[in-house]
């Protein structure tokens, strides 16, 4: 039986390619934090994770070529609008310390699904040496 | 990559960043200047920031920033009467800029702070790269 990478790496691939994602929608914040009029955004990275990889209906596979329907969604996602906790009068949205803690823990997160993932190839690579 | 943007992001932060510093330097180098007459007399300039929207397949992207105008302050030149100044008009008057100091003290420190933290950033998504490019080692 040949290996599955999809199932055998979870859903750190699709971790890793959000986090990556809503690293730079993170940078427009902080480097925007000047801007007059203009509004933080994010990613709801939990609810945009479970919509690709969770109990979505999946395509029908009816070939082994076929490419799997999951992931997909994962760039398409929109960005949601930051609810400001204190606006300041240019309409700036934009609280440069939250953001910047944010970007940081993204950073920790992103590290830590490429962990998991070099856990799932060394695993795998253990498997394939047979000693 | 959209780890990639966060180069591009940074990048268009700090020049646009540097240029208010520019505009800064060049405000507090003129501060002193006075002049008889109040059309030739140099004005405090401040340049206006915008987001740049990058539209992919009708997604709104991550956006950087840049400089859309530098804009010249339309606050009053103080006037003040010193007959023996060479530069006076026929009144004794001379004007003197409207670049306040203070103003752009602020504005130094809030344009290199926010230049620090995007280095900061740029240096962060260089690390994450470069762990990825190490992945499965």
């Amino acid at each position: 039986m040949p290996i599955n990478f999809d199932k055998a790496l979870g859903n750190h691939e699709q971790a890793l390619m959000l986090q990556a994602r809503r690293a730079s929608a993170l940078s427009s914040n902080i480097v925007n934090s000047d801007t007059p009029g203009y509004k933080a955004r994010d990613l709801d990275f939990k609810a945009v994770l479970k919509n690709t990889t969770g109990d979505m209906l999946a395509m029908n596979v009816t070939s082994s070529s076929h490419m799997p329907s999951f992931g997909m969604d994962s760039m398409s996602a929109q960005l949601k609008y930051r609810i400001p906790n204190q606006p300041s009068l240019d309409g700036n949205t934009v609280d440069i310390d939250m953001e910047k803690s944010a970007y940081a823990e993204n950073a920790v997160r992103y590290q830590t699904s490429l962990r998991f993932l070099t856990g799932k190839f060394k695993g795998m690579m253990n498997a394939l040496r047979e000693n | 990559m959209s780890l990639f943007n966060v180069f591009d992001i940074a990048g268009s932060g700090m020049s646009a960043q540097s240029t208010r510093l520019n505009t800064v330097s060049s405000n507090m180098a003129n501060s002193n200047n006075v002049s008889g007459n109040k059309d030739d007399l140099y004005r405090a300039k401040n340049p206006v920031f915008a987001t740049v929207m990058h539209d992919i397949a009708g997604r709104s992207q991550a956006s950087g920033v840049r400089v859309v105008r530098i804009e010249e302050s339309n606050q009053e030149a103080t006037m003040r009467y010193e007959p023996n100044n060479p530069m006076a008009n026929e009144m004794g008057y001379i004007y003197q800029t409207n670049v306040n100091a203070m103003e752009e003290m602020a504005n130094m420190i809030s344009a290199s702070r926010s230049y620090q933290n995007n280095v900061e950033m740029m240096n962060t998504a260089k690390q994450l790269m470069l762990a990825t490019l190490k992945l499965g080692e």
